[in-house]
C-alpha cells in the first residue's frame, strides 16, 4: 500500500500510468474488435484469439530477424494472419457454426493448445521470450516528468486507423453488408444470395488479421512467448462483455479503459499480480452483471 | 444388483487390488490412473450431469494440495529451520506425525474446497453458456497466479512436502490405495447420489434450466450442492497428490489448468459425459495410452493433446459410451428417425438413471 501513498504524494506519476494505460488499451481493443465481430457473426467465443495475436508477434519478430522494421512488420502480419485465420475456418471452426456452445468453446480452446505448443516447439520459434524494439525513442511532457514511448503512441494511432477502416468497411462495403445481413439473419440472407459460408470464412479471418495487426504491436510494445496468449483472449471476452456485441465506440472506451485500470492495478499490488488482476477483474465483472440482471430476474446470456 | 453383476464389481474390486503387487514398476503410474479417475468423475457431476461446462475445476484440486502441504508443515516443521533453508528442506516425520498431519490437511482441505465452492458458486453458478465456461477458465488461471505471488504458501518456488517416513512401507504402494479407496468411494457415491432425486434434479438443470426453476427446483441451491460435491472428492485428491509428487508447484502441481484442468475435462468428454461409467472409461483409456504411446512423442505430446480435444469435440461429442449407446439405439430404431448424435445432448432417459428406481 506503500504505493498508493507514492500516487498520492507525487499526481503526476498517476498521470503518467493514465497515459500509458490508455494507450496500450488500443492494442487490446483491435482483438477485443475481432472477438466480437466472431462472436456477433457466427455465435462463437474464439478461445484461440490470444493465440492468433502471439502468432501475429511472431510474424513481425521474425521479419525482424531479418532486418525488417517492425512497424513495416504489422500489414505483413495481418495479411500472413488472414490466410492463417482462413485455413482455420477451413480446417475446423466451420464445423462450429451452429453447433453447440460447448463444441465450439472446447474444439478452439484446443486449437489455442495446439498453437501455443505448436509455437513452443524448438522447430518452430521455441520456448525463449522475444520483443522487436523499433528504436523510436520517447516523448518528454512536461517538462519530463512524464515519458512516453512513441511506439505507444504510434500504436494508439494505429489502433483507431484500423478501427475507423473497419468501420467503414462494415459499413460501406458489399463484403461489409454481406456480413452484417448474415449476422442478423442468416437464413435470410442465403435466400437473397449471400454465401454465408465464405462470409463465415472472411469473418474468421477479419479476426485473425485483427489479430495479426495487434499482435505486431505487443511484440513492440512488450515482449511474446508461446503461453500468454490466454490473457490476451481474457482481455477481449472481457472488454466484449462489458461493451456489447454491437457496440463499436463501447469496445474501444471498454478496452482503453482496461488498460488504465490494469496499469494502475500494476502498479498499486506489485508487477507480479498484474495478470491475476486481469483474471479476477473477468470474474468479478461477470458476477456484476449477473448479479444486476437477477435482480430484474433474468441471466446474462 | 443381480448376482452377475456383483461379481462383476467384486472381479474389478479384486483386480484392482492385486494390480500392484502384480505389476509393482507401474504401481506408481497406477496410483496416477486413480487420481484420473477422481478428477474425470468429479469433472463430470456437474460438467455432465448438469451441463454447466466448468473449465475452472481445478481450484478445488489446488486448494486441496495447498491446504494439506500448509498444514504440514505448520504442524511438524520447526519454522525456523524451513525459514532458514528457505523451501529446500524436507523434513523426516514419525510414521503417525506423517499420518495425522496428512490426514488433518485433507480433512481442512475438503472443508474449504466445499467453502469456497459454496461461496463461489453462490454467484458464478449464476452465470449461464460462455459466461460461465469463461468465468471459470479466468478463475483458475487467477488462483494460479495469486498462489504463485504469495509468500505465505512458498510462491513461485513452491513447497516441499514431508518425506514418506519409511517405516508405513512402499510410499507408491500407499498413495496407490488411498488413491484407489478415494476412486471406489467417489463412484459409489456419486452412482447412488444419480439415483436419487438429486441427480434427476441435476439433470432437469441440463435439459432446461428455466423450465427446472418453475416446476419448483431451487435449481441455485442444487447446483452449489453439486458443485461442493465435486469440489471434496478434488480437495480429497488434490491433497494427496501433493504428498504423492513430493513437491507443490502453484502452476504445475496445484493449479494445473493447462494439464490435469483441460485432461479432466477430456477424459469424461472421451468417455461419455452424463454417464456414470464414461469418466471412469475415458479417464482408463487416456492415461494408459497417455502412458504408454505419449513417451516415444516426447516434445509433441501436448500438441496431441490439443488436436485430440479438437477431434473428440468434434467428431465424438457424446464420448464412447454416448456413441455406443446411439449405435444400439439406432439399431433398436431402425425404422424411426434417429436422433442425430452431434446435436442432441444425452437426454435423461438414455443416460442415468432409470425413473422408475427413484419413484417409489
Amino acid at each position: 500500500m506503500d504505493n498508493i501513498q507514492l500516487l498520492l504524494q507525487a499526481p503526476v506519476f498517476s498521470v503518467q500510468l493514465l497515459v500509458d494505460g490508455v494507450l496500450v488499451g488500443a492494442i487490446f481493443v483491435l482483438a477485443a474488435y475481432g472477438m466480437a465481430l466472431v462472436w456477433g457473426v457466427m455465435n462463437i467465443i474464439n478461445v484461440a484469439q490470444g493465440e492468433l495475436v502471439i502468432l501475429g508477434g511472431y510474424v513481425t519478430w521474425t521479419l525482424f530477424t531479418f532486418g525488417v522494421h517492425p512497424l513495416a512488420g504489422i500489414p505483413v502480419s495481418a495479411a500472413v494472419l488472414f490466410f492463417v485465420g482462413w485455413g482455420m475456418y477451413r480446417a475446423v471452426v466451420f464445423r462450429l457454426v451452429e453447433r453447440d456452445l460447448f463444441v465450439s468453446l472446447l474444439a478452439t480452446f484446443g486449437i489455442s493448445i495446439l498453437l501455443q505448443q505448436l509455437m513452443n516447439h524448438n522447430l518452430v520459434f521455441g520456448p525463449d521470450i522475444h520483443s522487436a524494439d523499433p528504436g523510436l525513442g520517447s516523448l518528454l511532457l512536461l517538462g519530463g516528468d512524464i515519458v512516453i514511448a512513441n511506439i505507444k503512441l504510434a500504436a494508439f494511432a494505429m489502433a483507431l486507423a484500423v478501427a475507423a477502416a473497419l468501420a467503414v468497411f462494415m459499413k460501406r462495403s458489399r463484403a461489409g453488408r454481406a456480413i452484417r445481413a448474415t449476422a442478423q439473419n442468416n437464413r435470410a440472407a442465403r435466400l437473397m444470395g449471400v454465401d454465408t459460408d465464405r462470409v463465415y470464412a472472411l469473418t474468421f479471418a477479419l479476426n485473425a488479421a485483427l489479430c495479426g495487426a495487434a499482435g505486431a504491436l505487443v511484440v513492440m510494445v512488450w515482449v511474446i512467448h508461446p503461453f500468454i496468449g490466454i490473457i490476451y483472449t481474457v482481455r477481449s471476452f472481457m472488454i466484449v462483455v462489458v461493451a456489447g456485441i454491437g457496440n463499436v465506440a463501447g469496445v474501444a472506451a471498454a478496452g482503453l479503459g482496461l488498460g488504465a485500470a490494469e496499469n494502475f492495478a500494476g502498479f498499486i499490488l506489485g508487477a507480479e499480480f498484474q495478470a491475476a488482476f486481469v483474471f479476477t477483474l473477468l470474474v468479478v465483472i461477470l458476477l456484476w452483471r449477473s448479479f444486476r440482471l437477477g435482480r430484474r430476474r433474468q441471466v446474462l446470456r | 444388483m443381480t448376482a452377475a453383476r456383483a461379481a462383476g464389481y467384486a472381479a474389478l474390486v479384486a483386480v484392482a487390488v492385486a494390480a500392484p503387487f502384480v505389476l509393482p514398476q507401474y504401481q506408481s503410474q497406477l496410483a496416477l490412473l486413480w487420481v484420473m479417475v477422481v478428477l474425470a468423475l468429479s469433472w463430470d457431476i456437474v460438467g455432465g450431469q448438469m451441463g454447466y461446462n466448468s473449465f475452472g475445476n481445478i481450484v478445488f484440486f489446488g486448494i486441496g494440495v495447498y491446504a494439506t502441504a500448509v498444514v504440514q508443515r505448520d504442524l511438524f516443521f520447526d519454522i525456523d529451520e524451513y525459514a532458514h533453508a528457505a523451501g529446500g528442506v524436507a523434513s523426516q516425520l514419525a510414521p503417525l506425525e506423517y499420518l495425522g498431519g496428512l490426514a488433518l490437511g485433507l480433512v481442512l482441505g475438503a472443508l474449504l474446497a466445499v467453502l469456497a465452492a459454496a461461496v463461489l458458486g453462490a454467484g458464478i453458478l449464476r452465470l449461464r453458456g460462455h459466461y460461465f465456461a469463461i468465468c471459470t477458465l479466468g478463475l483458475g488461471i487467477a488462483m494460479g497466479e495469486i498462489a504463485g505471488g504469495t509468500d505465505y504458501i512458498g510462491a513461485g518456488s513452491g513447497l516441499v512436502t514431508p518425506l514418506f517416513p519409511e517405516l508405513l512401507g512402499e510410499r507408491n504402494r500407499f498413495f496407490y490405495f488411498y488413491f484407489m479407496l478415494l476412486a471406489f468411494t467417489c463412484f459409489g457415491v456419486l452412482g447412488a447420489v444419480y439415483r436419487c432425486r438429486f441427480g434427476l434434479a441435476l439433470n432437469a438443470i441440463r435439459d432446461n434450466e428455466d423450465k427446472a426453476e418453475a416446476m419448483g427446483l431451487r435449481t441455485t441451491r442444487y447446483k452449489t450442492i453439486a458443485w461442493c460435491l465435486s469440489a471434496v472428492f478434488l480437495a480429497l485428491a488434490g491433497g494427496a497428490y501433493g504428498n504423492f509428487i513430493g513437491f507443490v508447484d502453484p502452476v504445475d502441481t496445484a493449479f494445473a489448468g493447462p494439464t490435469l484442468g483441460v485432461w479432466m475435462i477430456l477424459m469424461a468428454i472421451m468417455g461419455g459425459r452424463g454417464t456414470l461409467w464414461g469418466p471412469v472409461l475415458g479417464a482408463m483409456i487416456f492415461h494408459v495410452s497417455r502412458e504408454f504411446l505419449w513417451t516415444y512423442l516426447l516434445g509433441w505430446d501436448r500438441m496431441i493433446l490439443g488436436l485430440l480435444t479438437v477431434l473428440i469435440v468434434l467428431f465424438l461429442p457424446l464420448g464412447i459410451l454416448g456413441w455406443l449407446r446411439g449405435r444400439t439405439a439406432g439399431r433398436a430404431a431402425a425404422a424411426g428417425v434417429k436422433p442425430s448424435a452431434a446435436e442432441s445432448r444425452p437426454s435423461s432417459s438414455t443416460s442415468q438413471p432409470p425413473l422408475s428406481e427413484s419413484q417409489p
